[in-house]
């Protein structure tokens, strides 16, 4: 889905858990997440956490599309 | 029951002329022109009624125009299954097969069958749309192509098991179905033979094929952050609470489109996720953990960037086909491109 969103010239980034799958799949720019079930969260964590971090990857994910890259690029996290 | 067939056919076989006929409109004939009336005979219990012939340069040209005539003739006939050529490599023919074959099953909703040469770009195109069988590569191969399109219409009036892509001879359309296995052996079984003979370097077929990927390079990046529109399009199943459009949990077929102008965040309650690929509870709890509406909103008001698309697009991801997932990003794509969208975040799960 997102490699036909890209292939219409849209810059995408795909923010998921399994890296590896996303890079088979073809995507160009990815952020990693949390987990399946809770990608952007974790409902173990305090609810100021669950929000800082969410906060934390989206601004990475944000920050990615305004990069350039050359090949699939992984853009670190840190929370 | 005979059930009843319209067959499409170009300018050439269908007795207008050559190229210099290829822009000649639809005209629909009730008497069977060329080899309609061969598709006609191998078929016992299917009646070819009708031939439409149509000339390759005005459909491909002028496609709006040649749809809207054909279809708008077809509204007045019966019929229970539409064929097209064989349209061998001719490439023009086979894109008008195909482009007449998708707008008829989108309208009517018929089985839709064709035949081109692997060859031909057609194929590419509308395999996921049509039964597109393996055809030959020119005109000999007339009765050889019809035969196997025959064979096939007929299995389907008889209520016949329909077998894999494979074993029919048409080209796959991305569609799974689960099937007993016809052994009866299980999949534990099933698996470790496959791992056996991948040891020993020996030939195995895998159950769940995954079609070979193409690389697209990646898109320029945004030059100004702060002035751009970004949308959030996922593959979460976080839906309306009603799940409005009915988009199924799992082996989607379809994509959903929902208005968050107004929304700060994806309240509980309000959104929940329909994804049947994991525990939702979690993501039901804080719909924001799979579409981040909360966090897009505030690096908006920050100004890190510059609008928030009013819309969030999504779909369920798990057991969805490459083919379906490739058209709802075709689709979305073209969505985002009308809504003036610079850029995607996309968060799967």
């Amino acid at each position: 889905m997102g490699k036909e969103i890209e292939r219409a010239g849209f810059p995408v980034v795909v923010m998921c858990n399994l890296i590896d799958v996303a890079k088979t799949v073809g995507s160009n720019r990815m952020v990693q997440t949390v987990s399946v079930p809770y990608p952007l969260g974790d409902p173990d964590m305090s609810p100021e956490d669950d929000w800082a971090l969410r906060k934390h990857r989206v601004e990475v994910a944000l920050n990615s599309l305004a990069t350039e890259v050359d090949e699939p690029t992984v853009f670190p996290t840190k929370i | 029951m005979t059930k009843k067939a319209i067959h499409y056919i170009n300018q050439f076989f269908g007795q207008v002329g050559g190229e210099e006929a290829a822009d000649s409109k639809p005209i629909f004939h009730s008497e069977l022109v060329g080899c309609s009336n061969m598709l006609n005979q191998m078929m016992p219990d299917v009646e070819v009624t009708h031939t439409i012939v149509c000339g390759d340069n005005y459909v491909t040209n002028h496609t709006d125009v040649a749809l809207e005539e054909i279809l708008g003739w077809l509204e007045k006939q019966e019929f229970d299954l539409f064929f097209a050529g064989p349209a061998f490599m001719a490439g023009r023919y086979g894109v008008g097969c195909g482009l007449v074959c998708k707008a008829v099953k989108e309208r009517f909703d018929v089985p839709v069958i064709t035949s081109m040469n692997e060859e031909n770009p057609g194929v590419e195109q509308f395999k996921t749309e049509a039964y597109v069988f393996q055809g030959g590569r020119k005109a000999t191969f007339m009765k050889d192509d019809m035969e196997k399109m025959a064979a096939f219409a007929q299995k389907i009036v008889k209520g016949e098991d329909l077998k894999p892509a494979a074993e029919e001879g048409y080209f796959p359309r991305g569609v799974r179905f689960e099937i007993p296995h016809p052994e009866g052996t299980m999949a534990a079984d099933r698996v470790i033979d496959m791992l056996v003979k991948k040891l020993n370097g020996e030939k195995f077929l895998s159950e769940l094929v995954i079609p070979k990927m193409d690389k697209i390079p990646p898109a320029p990046a945004v030059k100004d952050l702060s002035k751009m529109k970004i949308a959030l399009v996922s593959s979460s199943g976080v839906v309306p609470v009603e799940n409005p459009d009915r988009i199924q949990s799992a082996s989607a077929t379809k994509w959903g489109k929902y208005d968050i102008s107004k929304l700060d965040k994806l309240p509980q309650g309000v959104f929940k996720t329909i994804h049947a690929g994991f525990d939702p509870a979690a993501m039901c709890a804080v719909p924001d953990r799979g579409i981040p509406v909360d966090a897009m909103r505030f690096w908006e008001k920050e100004g890190k960037f510059g609008k928030l698309h009013d819309y969030f697009y999504v779909t369920v991801g798990t057991g969805t086909t490459q083919a379906y997932a490739a058209k709802f990003g075709r689709e979305i794509a073209a969505d985002l491109k009308e809504a003036g969208v610079d850029a995607v975040v996309l968060t799967s799960t």
